[in-house]
């Protein structure tokens, strides 16, 4: 497909990443070029100098015959501006643009009409969003959202005390009284598909496949978090922090927000009337300590400095906060990280772009390719959600009497509004969405890749 | 520096060179030439050996491919290609001497086409075809060549870029197409179809089909190569003319063709690189038609002679209808002038090209700007669009190393003893990659009276000028070999 990135900042250039990975021709367009510059000496793509909301540019950029533009420039006005001028010279060109600025949260919809805009995103609304699961499901690191909300794929770790540790998976359902499929365990750093032998050990991660509504009765009875979380400190007062204070405050918890800067403080105390705002420098222990730290339930470390981010939920970590979340903005995919106790790690750039992904996949709209696909396991193993068609072996037949490659587990059905964790006896039929999760290695481009042929 | 990953992308450019060999081969075959079969099967046999090893010892090539790492394959890749392209002429005996047979392959990679053949015919058919294919697979570059037919990195690699960069003429190489393989691909379609088109042109006009295909590498090239003694002047009118607009043709850059392709005609016509080359090109063949009136017979005569020598020079060809070491001092100088010139950045063409010149002078009439005004702020502009300053500052760069090549290779060859002229013209016809100079090394002399050093030295500067220096010089330099 034909794709034009307007801007080459992070989310641009993660995006240039994914979309000529997965086999796009990508065009961008940045006012710098020093940027375009850096970008086509590590990415097969070619560049265009320029205002993006600049018919000529556009022309420049190939609009005519392009499939899809995603307006991802600094600037919520120039990305619609970008958007409206592209659809007038390609009317049949689909349009995503970032619009982050709160003011026009509320009327970001009647934009998307107004500017005939496709999909609008928000990177740090969504992460917040992101957030505030993470807060409401404790114990789990990490949730991947499938079949349009009602599958959840979930991570967790088994602690030497709990119930798990030293069970086989075929018991596993003896203990937590409820529908859940362990997918796929990370143990010494590779990803294992596991059978029903399988013995869990302490410190494996363990990804699980679990209806939404399953979630709350899993950690209940597996006893791993008892308690709810009330109390949450947010470090920085950034405008991901601003939305999620905002989310968490309407559910009711407490939250705290630091920030260093007294014009934001104001202006953040204006906006957001439950929220203490304190104004101080957060990577100061004293000052921490002075706000009573090791009594929230959970810090949230949102400040633009990956390093101060990780330095605090360290500390977080240090005086047993039961919760701990970090953003990070660079680093996300440094391993050497993976052995500090960050707790859940989030990147909101890499967030919106998985979800722009999506949405291009959806447009390519190929008979039997994958509606979605997640990378689990740090991007060992993957999780791909595929749609049953007439085209499709074996619709019908109990899996158990499938012939299927190793390493291939099938995760969950979902008919219709219904998820169902499969067992021998299920089948899937026409309009199943069908969940496969697999190592990285496996090739699985479709569906019909999974049976021995 | 990665040495494993240039020599992995160098096998599969040995295993293309082989597959060229090929239809020489076949044509050596066909006219039962038993000596020229024999040597065209040991090199592809030796080729292959080559492209073996090297494939076996780089199989575990980790990734990392930077700038530095696609100017030196680019200047390895083509050394190691004249050195193994030169071995038919050596095992055939044709040219007896391995530094001749060397120097004669380098001209034709680079299409200059400076020749040491005192005869070209009595070489055997499949060597003179082996003689113009190297033009025609140096013009637009081997590795393009692998850019368009190998998908040589995973999907997801802008390190191509480099190669490309590399091995393309002009001050700012980029891409027509997102995909790299599929700008290299159309970059050859153009260059086939062009191709096509002049030996159509050329058997219309009576040229047997053997010597239209030869004749038509060299020009599409902007190699040189004839396969006659009197390179084209012993043609008709027609195939004189036909010669000269496709070789002017081929000195445009090829992204004129793709924005014809996309029927973006206003674009094309306002460049200002072809509006400056088109004017270069009438002006000077004006000028020199004036010049050397009374010496032909009729007016269309002389027109015909000074329009062919201008474009036969611009274009860095070198192909001859007329000799102009015979000309008057002007037409003379014009045609030297000329040769510094060079056709279009992104042509097949060398030379300091077009679009540079363009670029010094506009820079130069900026600091004259700046003396008169110390502090006023301007661009450089091209086409309407501002100029990376670091262009503007490599532009100037080039003109600095441009000008050392130059003066050390003339004091080197002028350890030969033969005239200012002889010396000073072989530096530069090998250097813009032309071909024929004045005095000894005129359209009707040749080079083989130089000393092994001298084409040794003439190799040297015909690669560097056809890879733009960089690439070549950049193998001279230390950083790359230490560890």
């Amino acid at each position: 497909m034909k794709i034009i990135v307007a801007g080459g900042g992070k989310v641009g250039s993660v995006l240039v990443r994914q979309l000529t990975e997965e086999g796009h021709e990508v065009t961008i367009i940045d006012k710098s070029g020093d940027v375009l510059e850096n970008l086509m000496q590590e990415y097969d793509v070619i560049s265009v100098q320029g205002n993006a909301a600049s018919m000529e540019v556009l022309e420049e950029a190939g609009i005519r015959d392009a499939d899809l533009l995603i307006a991802a420039t600094d600037m919520d006005e120039v990305n619609l501006l970008t958007c409206l001028s592209a659809n007038s010279l390609n009317p049949s060109l689909h349009t995503i643009a970032r619009i982050r600025d709160h003011d026009y949260r509320s009327q970001a919809l009647n934009m998307q009409e107004l500017f005939n805009i496709n999909m609008a995103i928000n990177p740090e609304y969504q992460a917040a969003a992101e957030i505030s699961r993470l807060l409401n499901f404790p114990g789990f690191f990490n949730i991947d959202t499938f079949a349009k909300g009602h599958v959840e794929i979930v991570s967790l770790r088994i602690k030497a005390d709990s119930h798990l540790n030293g069970t086989r998976l075929n018991k596993m359902n003896d203990i937590v009284h409820s529908q859940v499929l362990v997918c796929a365990v990370q143990r010494n750093g590779s990803c294992i598909i596991p059978d029903g032998n399988f013995e869990l050990k302490e410190n494996d991660l363990l990804y699980i496949t679990a209806s939404t509504t399953n979630l709350t009765t899993l950690l209940k009875n597996l006893g791993i978090i008892t308690k709810k979380i009330k109390s949450v400190l947010i470090a920085g007062g950034s405008l991901l922090s601003f939305y999620l204070a905002g989310i968490l405050e309407r559910r009711g918890m407490n939250v705290t927000l630091i920030e260093k800067d007294h014009d934001r403080c104001v202006e953040l105390a204006e906006l957001l009337k439950n929220t203490t705002i304190v104004e101080g420098d957060a990577s100061s222990q004293s000052f921490l300590e002075s706000e009573g730290f090791e009594n929230f339930d959970a810090l949230v470390t949102l400040t633009g400095l990956d390093e101060l981010n990780i330095v605090m939920s360290l500390y977080g970590n240090y005086r047993k906060i039961p919760q701990i979340i970090t953003k990070l903005s660079h680093a996300e995919n440094n391993r050497m990280l993976d052995s500090l106790p960050l707790g859940s790690v989030i990147s909101p750039k890499e967030l919106v772009c998985n979800t722009i992904v999506r949405y291009v996949r959806a447009m390519q709209n190929k008979v039997g390719a994958a509606i979605t696909i997640h990378r689990i396991a740090d991007g060992q193993g993957e999780a791909i959600e595929f749609e049953v068609t007439e085209d499709t072996l074996n619709v019908g037949k109990p899996l158990k009497d499938l012939n299927i490659k190793p390493n291939i587990l099938i995760a969950s059905i979902t008919k219709g509004d219904k998820n169902e964790i499969p067992s021998g006896n299920s089948a899937f039929h026409k309009g199943d969405r069908v969940i496969i999760v697999t190592t990285k290695t496996s090739g699985i481009r479709q569906l019909n890749d999974i049976f021995v042929s | 520096m990665n040495y494993k990953m240039i020599g992995k992308i160098t096998a599969p450019i040995l295993c293309i060179e082989v597959v060229f060999m090929i239809p020489a081969l076949l044509i050596a075959q066909v006219n039962h030439d038993q000596n020229a079969v024999m040597a065209f099967t040991r090199t592809m046999i030796i080729t292959l050996a080559v492209a073996g090893c090297l494939g076996l010892a780089t199989r575990n090539a980790k990734k990392g491919f930077y700038a530095r790492e696609g100017l030196v394959t680019t200047g390895l890749v083509w050394i190691v290609m004249s050195v193994l392209g030169c071995l038919p002429f050596y095992f055939s005996g044709e040219i007896p001497s391995f530094v001749d047979s060397l120097f004669e392959t380098v001209s034709g990679f680079t299409t200059t086409g400076s020749s040491i053949l005192t005869d070209v015919e009595k070489m055997s058919r499949g060597m003179l075809y082996w003689r113009s294919f190297t033009h025609w697979v140096g013009g637009m570059g081997v590795l393009v060549f692998l850019l368009a037919i190998v998908p040589l990195s995973g999907k997801n690699e802008g390190y191509t870029l480099h190669i490309l960069r590399a091995e393309s003429p002009g001050p700012s190489v980029g891409k027509l197409v997102p995909r790299m393989r599929q700008t290299a691909m159309i970059l050859y379609m153009l260059y086939v179809i062009l191709t096509v088109l002049d030996v159509l042109f050329l058997c219309a006009g009576g040229m047997p089909l053997f010597e239209a295909v030869c004749t038509a590498y060299g020009t599409a090239g902007t190699g040189g190569f004839g396969v006659k003694a009197d390179s084209i002047a012993g043609y008709s009118p027609y195939l004189q003319n036909d010669t000269t607009v496709f070789m002017l043709l081929f000195g445009v850059n090829f992204s004129c063709y793709y924005l014809l392709l996309l029927k973006r005609v206003k674009d094309v016509l306002h460049d200002e690189e072809l509006r400056t080359y088109v004017g270069i090109v009438l002006v000077s063949a004006i000028l020199i038609a004036i010049n050397i009136r009374g010496l032909y017979a009729t007016l269309g005569e002389t027109l015909r002679l000074a329009f062919f020598q201008v474009a036969t020079i611009i274009t860095t060809t070198g192909f001859a209808t007329a000799d102009f070491n015979q000309w008057p001092a002007l037409s003379k100088t014009i045609m030297v002038l000329l040769m510094f010139c060079g056709a279009c950045a992104g042509s097949t063409g060398g030379g300091i090209k077009v679009a540079r010149l363009i670029l010094l002078i506009k820079n130069f009439r900026r600091n004259m700007n700046q003396n008169l005004h110390p502090t006023q702020v301007t661009t450089i502009r091209m086409n309407g669009q501002k100029v990376d300053e670091k262009i503007v500052s490599n532009v100037s760069a080039y003109l600095i190393g441009y000008m050392g090549i130059i003066v050390v290779s003339f004091l080197l060859v002028s350890l030969d003893n033969f005239s200012l002229e002889t010396n000073l013209t072989a530096v530069i016809a090998t250097f813009n990659n032309i071909g024929p100079g004045l005095d000894m090394i005129g359209p009707t002399g040749n080079f083989s009276a130089f000393s092994d050093l001298s084409k040794l030295v003439l190799s040297f500067d015909m690669l560097a000028g056809r890879l733009e220096i960089f690439p070549i010089v950049i193998l001279l330099s230390r950083s790359v070999w230490k560890k």
